[in-house]
């Protein structure tokens, strides 16, 4: 019981902290609105600590974060390799080979209007549909490996690609095109010096989008069959053998996977589109 | 109505190649089968077996569409709507889970985002971890979701829907606070002047500025609860639902229906993300948003 009080005078405690650090003048500093998020998620934590201890909840339903932790420091070299299996070989894979087929794709159709009218809607329908269901069919085809994995991630992030490429190349106006025409630029020279650059925030808008589509695509792609490795494939096997300690602590190698790989993406695209207002800031 | 023929164009060159892919990829099975009994087959005779085999792996087009017609058209003429073989059957029971999951997921959406326009604290400490989540695959504790609410003896449909509705409320919570913050300065300032409280303002301008937004969150989480509900059939060995249609076809290798699963599937979510599409029309025009 002493365990639950305690919980809800942290809650109390934190919430007061953060309801006083918003509302100070300091709260426009970069040091509050960094501070404000982690105290939040670090009160979650404690919190789901006490309760899981004050309410006795077994490990099975939802095993403590010191467990987790526990579990995660011990158990490295398995989750490297699974990291490995489906992040580096399947996710970044069909990332690489997604996306660039993609832009290639966009590249190929740009001097045809007729075949974009028809990509373009056509492109957006399939992206919103459940490619993910494409996984058992592939995995089929390309076998267990993390080839099969490869190629659900290329079929999950192409169209989204695809159609923020096209958005992009057609985001210049006819002002800036009669420019490059008086200066008898060649559809090339075009197309690298002035249409590229300008399609890059749209095209880093894709690129973001097909992280966590990637990543989510070489998980789920496992649960249809796998080598004995892999996150997808540690997941559900070990929520079969009710270890849900390790369950969280491949969860947590996932989401920080998923939030380094947006990261990077987002890094890079600041490097890129650094004139764009989005980023000036 | 002017894309028509280039979309119509670029649909026919997928089901032409889509014909073409089968027959390659089902020759070699093909040429087996012929082998074993001793037959030489010829160009067409090769092409008329890929395209009508029973397990090929890439079954053609019109295999497909007949399989979803026997088990949905078929079934309701036979008067077997609801037996265990009907699509519509299976896609019922993903198609509840959905969107029980969708309504909850959403409506907790719009509430928590309502909460982070109107107090700063939320704001600060909430919204940040809401785009975050945005980029990590939450997707991967959806077997962790379904076991154990299968411990605790909770079955069916609310696990799925769980999942669903944790999918679907993430964009719609950071969808919604765009909207809700959309009007600009001069827009609160004169309803400032009119001496509005807050509740007006939340009512008269805030609200109806989100609704664009809204949809559009509407949909994503649309498409995201349907993906949730598939996923979540998979992991318990679920005997019902789309997902457990592909699974089942894939470990018996029946291809035909796992396709037709993946068919009735896109069609569930074009057919929700296009009535969500009509509704936010018909509602932006009752509203006087032009066009």
């Amino acid at each position: 019981m002493t365990w639950v009080v305690l919980a809800i005078i942290v809650w109390a405690g934190a919430w007061y902290l953060n309801t006083r650090l918003a509302n100070s003048p300091l709260a426009e500093t970069r040091a509050v609105k960094l501070a404000v998020p982690a105290i939040f998620g670090l009160t979650l934590i404690v919190v789901w600590e006490l309760l899981v201890r004050g309410l006795n909840v077994p490990p099975v339903i939802l095993p403590p974060p010191s467990a987790i932790a526990a579990k995660f420091a011990t158990s490295i070299p398995i989750l490297w390799t699974d990291f490995v299996q489906t992040f580096v070989k399947g996710a970044l894979t069909g990332y690489i080979i997604g996306c660039g087929s993609a832009f290639i794709v966009a590249i190929l159709i740009d001097r045809s209007p007729f075949l974009q009218k028809g990509l373009l809607p056509v492109g957006n329908f399939i992206a919103a549909l459940p490619i993910i269901g494409t996984a058992p069919i592939l995995v089929m085809w390309f076998g267990f490996d993390w080839q099969s994995k490869a190629a659900v991630v290329v079929a999950m992030v192409f169209f989204p690609m695809l159609v923020n490429t096209m958005q992009g190349l057609a985001d210049t106006d006819q002002m800036q095109r009669d420019q490059m025409a008086t200066w008898n630029a060649s559809y090339w020279q075009t197309l690298r010096k002035l249409r590229l650059p300008a399609a890059m925030p749209a095209i880093f808008n894709g690129l973001k989008v097909a992280t966590t589509l990637a990543l989510i695509g070489a998980i789920v792609a496992e649960f249809f069959g796998s080598p004995i490795k892999g996150m997808g494939f540690r997941i559900s096997t070990e929520v079969g053998r009710q270890a849900l300690d390790m369950v969280w602590a491949e969860i947590t190698v996932a989401a920080l996977a998923g939030s380094a790989f947006y990261g990077i993406v987002a890094l890079m695209e600041k490097g890129v589109t650094f004139w764009h207002p989005s980023q000036r800031g | 109505m002017k894309s028509v023929l280039p979309i119509l164009t670029v649909v026919a060159a997928i089901v032409v190649m889509w014909y073409a892919a089968a027959i390659g990829m089902n020759a070699k099975w093909a040429r087996e089968q012929a082998a074993r009994q001793g037959v030489e087959l010829g160009f067409t005779e090769l092409v008329a077996d890929t395209w009508s085999q029973d397990r090929p792996r890439l079954p053609a087009p019109h295999q497909v569409l007949e399989e979803l017609w026997n088990s949905t058209g078929a079934k309701i003429l036979a008067g077997k709507t609801w037996s265990k073989r009907s699509l519509i059957y299976h896609g019922w029971i993903t198609l509840s889970a959905t969107l029980a999951g969708f309504a909850i997921g959403s409506l907790a959406g719009i509430l928590l985002a309502v909460g982070i326009v109107h107090n700063k604290a939320m704001d600060m400490s909430v919204m940040p971890w809401a785009i975050a989540s945005q980029t990590i695959p939450i997707l991967a504790i959806a077997p962790m979701i379904i076991v154990v609410l299968n411990s605790i003896g909770i079955q069916g449909l609310i696990p799925k829907a769980i999942i669903s509705a944790y999918l679907s409320f993430f964009p719609v919570v950071v969808g919604m606070v765009k909207g809700l913050r959309a009007p600009g300065r001069e827009q609160l300032d004169l309803l400032k002047t009119y001496n509005a409280s807050g509740a007006q303002t939340f009512w008269k301008l805030r609200l109806p500025a989100s609704v664009p937004y809204l949809f559009t969150s509407l949909k994503i989480g649309m498409a995201a609860s349907l993906v949730g509900a598939i996923v979540g059939e998979l992991p318990t060995g679920a005997i019902r639902g789309l997902g457990a249609r592909m699974l089942t076809g894939s470990y018996y290798g029946q291809t035909i229906q796992i396709w037709s699963a993946l068919f009735a599937a896109a069609i569930l979510a074009a057919g929700l993300v296009g009535i969500i599409g009509m509704i936010e029309k018909l509602m932006l025009r009752r509203m006087g948003v032009r066009t």
